[in-house]
């Protein structure tokens, strides 16, 4: 591998991110999966990095699921859509941050389609006024939330209290980073890095100390596919794709893998224990699975917060053996605390692969 | 093991790199011919058994490449000299199709 | 002077040309922007089918144009048309008045790092056609394993292909394929070589045997299908896939080599040349003839001739037969004026 053949890639796919004053949309999915994820983008945003990043109660799903499920046309998303860009005009932003990958590649689509047919972005104004009365502008820059960490990543690692190094050995952890398919697959000049080689995640990775795995099978879809999952005669589609990556990577024994997807860290994760199950074949070590985690979640491990308060309590493989690499301190008896140090009950353990 | 009700799938990706081709490269030797197809299907178009069987000496041949088991349809093949006639590569598939059911028995 | 022909570009298109009019009795003047005459044959090592040598084509031509004038690292960099002819001014001040002007910029080779996927200057093992040739004639390149045991070849890689904005057929690259999988297969008699093709295009004299050659004396395959995407392994070989189309099933194989078959793309360095020129492009990019069929070598301008690649892919023959046709054409026009 030829690292200057990527940077010089990566220096072709730039993209304007500007410093400040977000308008932010969460998941529809997100906060079930990785339920801190959200919070700890926007904390460490306003709170830690003192940006301006806004948010309303006002904002729905994109459609962006039901569009995907082939259950609603583009025009119905692209109205829904029409209006969440309304409810950012009303509050006085132009840059527009989705928390979610297929969001993004959503509004990416639609406003592609909007510039090569404006008299469809004419229709959907019309039909956005003729339903709720509302106008809008389009957003001046569109940047995942992902991209506006990638950004200040360096601020990060400043921050950081951990790195991304085996405090045992002194070596970086090795990552696998996972790119959602509608992050830069549709729209290569859309994504940091392009689709090839994304940079997005690999720049964290690398800004907060860790080694990037590029494995043969890296660009391949986490395997969800919406469809594919949804409905159960699929499923096994889905869940082969996320053994296929997995076989791949076996071999480079990651430390962990970080995604910007709402649905790849889900399945990535939860693969891992079926997989287990159906075969007893495990991609940790010691019999663990490989623990996968959000950029936020990651973000918020580097910036040294508690586990737990970020939700890898949640996770169905085992975070331990990451926090052990790492040296971040954790109390094993407070894992199934909630905020407020309610006992959430202990959830029955898997015996195919290893969890506490 | 626990049933999910799904089930992980059998790939159906060709790996090359994992194909047994010992066989094939006997076949070649003693049938040079085999190396020749251009996989323009002349043989299957004119074969009397290819149309109630299924049968296509293309396929086999391919197939044999690739690490399929594919021989067992030669065993449709009335050995009627047609295919030899219409190849236009010349391949003698007479032998070709005998070679392939000696070595791969 | 009255009667000065100008030949632009000195691989063998303009070479050629230089060769006829001097034998009709004119004294081109020739010139060339990079330091020595060939262009892209003079850096090939053998041309297909008979596989003779490149180099010693383009030392005959060279001798054989002695009688030019040549003006080697030079480039023309301002033209003005004349009521008769057109003035040129060169990089190294020299004005010229010329009644005819030959057009000989050739083709440029795609820059195959633009296809991503094929990870050409990121993947240790994945070379192009040129890179092949320079190591045939005797270049060092660290990324050719001592013993391969299989070898790859992408046919097409920015040809025929919209999303490298390039959508024409290159031509000579199944030629240039199935000949460097032999030179392989010489040189490595033990490698399984491979050639992925969306279609072979064995359109000239004696390609056709060239092809039954490679199948049945060298045992090159054939895979009907795209490669869409490389990948390096941890032990740094490389994972190719693609669709074996006539199977119908998706195939993956590792490789310890892969060669790809960068086309033939327009010359985009004379594109200020071309519109001081007045000269129009074609639908495909490359420079449009005053007819496609009839007068390839005739430009839409008076007294302006094409020949060789700039108007298109050529093989070899092609360009040499173009660069006599154009000769002659010239020779005729200045018998008019």
């Amino acid at each position: 591998m030829i690292l200057e053949g990527k940077q010089r890639i990566w220096s072709e796919y730039q993209k304007d991110i500007p410093d400040d004053h977000w308008y932010y949309v969460r998941s529809c999915i997100r906060q079930n999966f990785f339920p801190a994820s959200e919070r700890m983008f926007t904390h460490i945003v306003k709170d830690v990095l003192g940006k301006d990043l806004y948010e309303t109660p006002h904002h729905t799903t994109c459609g962006g699921i039901a569009y995907h499920c082939d259950t609603i046309p583009q025009e119905t998303a692209m109205t829904i859509v029409a209006r969440q860009f309304a409810l950012m005009t009303e509050a006085g932003y132009e840059n527009y941050c989705p928390s979610c990958i297929t969001s993004f590649g959503n509004y990416a689509e639609i406003l592609e389609t909007w510039r090569e047919y404006p008299e469809l972005e004419a229709r959907i104004r019309e039909d956005l006024w003729k339903a709720c009365r509302r106008e809008f502008k389009k957003p001046r820059y569109l940047a995942h939330s992902s991209d506006l960490i990638f950004h200040w990543r360096g601020e990060i690692a400043r921050l950081a209290k951990k790195r991304l190094m085996d405090v045992r050995t002194g070596q970086p952890l090795r990552i696998v980073e996972h790119i959602g398919c509608h992050y830069a697959k549709m729209f290569p000049s859309k994504g940091v890095g392009g689709a090839e080689y994304p940079y997005v995640l690999a720049g964290m990775v690398e800004s907060w100390g860790g080694q990037v795995i590029d494995y043969p099978e890296r660009r391949h879809c986490c395997g969800y596919g919406f469809r594919q999952y949804h409905v159960k005669a699929n499923r096994g589609y889905s869940l082969s794709n996320t053994y296929k990556k997995f076989e791949s990577m076996e071999p480079y024994h990651p430390d962990a893998i970080v995604t910007n997807c709402p649905g790849c860290p889900y399945f990535l994760d939860r693969w891992q224990y079926v997989i287990a199950s159906q075969t007893g074949k495990t991609y940790g070590e010691n019999g663990h699975g490989i623990p996968v985690l959000t950029y936020e979640e990651l973000a918020g491990l580097v910036l040294g917060y508690d586990p737990w308060d970020l939700g890898l309590q949640l996770h169905q493989v085992a975070v331990e053996p990451l926090l052990d690499k790492m040296g971040v301190e954790y109390d094993p008896k407070a894992k199934y605390l909630g905020l407020n140090k309610e006992d959430l009950m202990r959830p029955e353990l898997p015996t195919q692969i290893k969890c506490y | 093991m626990t049933d999910f009700g799904f089930k992980l799938s059998k790939s159906s990706t060709i790996d090359l790199s994992r194909v047994e081709l010992d066989r094939f490269e006997e076949l070649c030797r003693q049938e040079p011919g085999a190396k020749v197809c251009i996989g323009c299907g002349s043989c299957t178009a004119s074969c009397p058994a290819g149309r109630l069987s299924g049968m296509s000496v293309r396929k086999v041949l391919l197939g044999l490449q690739r690490g399929q088991k594919v021989n067992d349809m030669l065993q449709c093949c009335m050995l009627c000299g047609k295919c030899t006639m219409v190849c236009p590569r010349g391949i003698n598939t007479r032998n070709l199709i005998l070679t392939i059911c000696r070595i791969y028995d | 002077m009255h009667d000065n022909i100008v030949i632009i570009g000195g691989g063998i298109a303009g070479m050629e040309a230089a060769k006829a009019l001097l034998a009709l009795g004119h004294t081109p003047i020739l010139i060339e922007s990079a330091p020595t005459l060939g262009g892209h044959v003079g850096r090939w090592h053998k041309l297909f089918p008979d596989l003779t040598s490149a180099r010693e084509l383009v030392a005959r031509l060279r001798s054989e144009i002695v009688g030019a004038n040549i003006f080697l690292g030079t480039q023309v960099i301002s033209m003005n048309r004349l009521a008769d002819g057109y003035s040129l001014k060169l990089s190294n001040g020299i004005v010229i008045n010329a009644s005819a002007l030959l057009i000989s910029t050739g083709f440029k080779l795609f820059e195959a790092d633009r296809k991503e996927e094929y990870g050409y200057g990121v993947y240790d093992r994945v070379i192009t056609n040129a890179d092949l040739e320079d190591w045939f004639s005797g270049a060092d390149d660290a990324r050719i394993p001592q013993q391969p045991q299989t070898v790859g070849f992408v046919h097409c890689v920015g040809s025929r292909d919209l999303k490298a904005c390039n959508g024409q057929c290159s031509k000579v690259c199944c030629a240039t394929a199935i000949k460097q999988a032999i030179e392989i297969k010489e040189r490595f008699p033990f490698a399984r070589v491979y050639c992925f093709y969306m279609d072979l295009r064995l359109f000239g004299k004696k390609y056709e045997d060239f092809y039954v050659n490679a199948q049945r004396d060298y045992a090159v395959q054939f895979i009907r299908g795209r490669v869409s995407e490389v990948s390096e392994t941890i032990d740094g070989h490389l994972q190719v896939k693609a669709e074996d189309t006539l199977s119908g099933k998706p195939l993956k194989m590792q490789l310890d080599l892969l060669v790809l078959m960068a086309g033939v793309v327009r010359n985009t360095a004379v594109q200020e040349l071309t519109s001081m020129a007045g000269l129009e492009t074609d639908s495909d990019g490359f420079l449009r003839s005053r007819d496609n069929e009839y007068a390839v070598v005739e430009s839409g301008q008076p007294g302006i001739f094409y020949a060789g690649a700039c108007t298109g892919p050529k093989t070899v023959p092609e360009t040499i037969a173009e660069a006599r046709s154009a000769a002659l054409s010239i020779h005729a026009y200045l018998k008019t004026l």
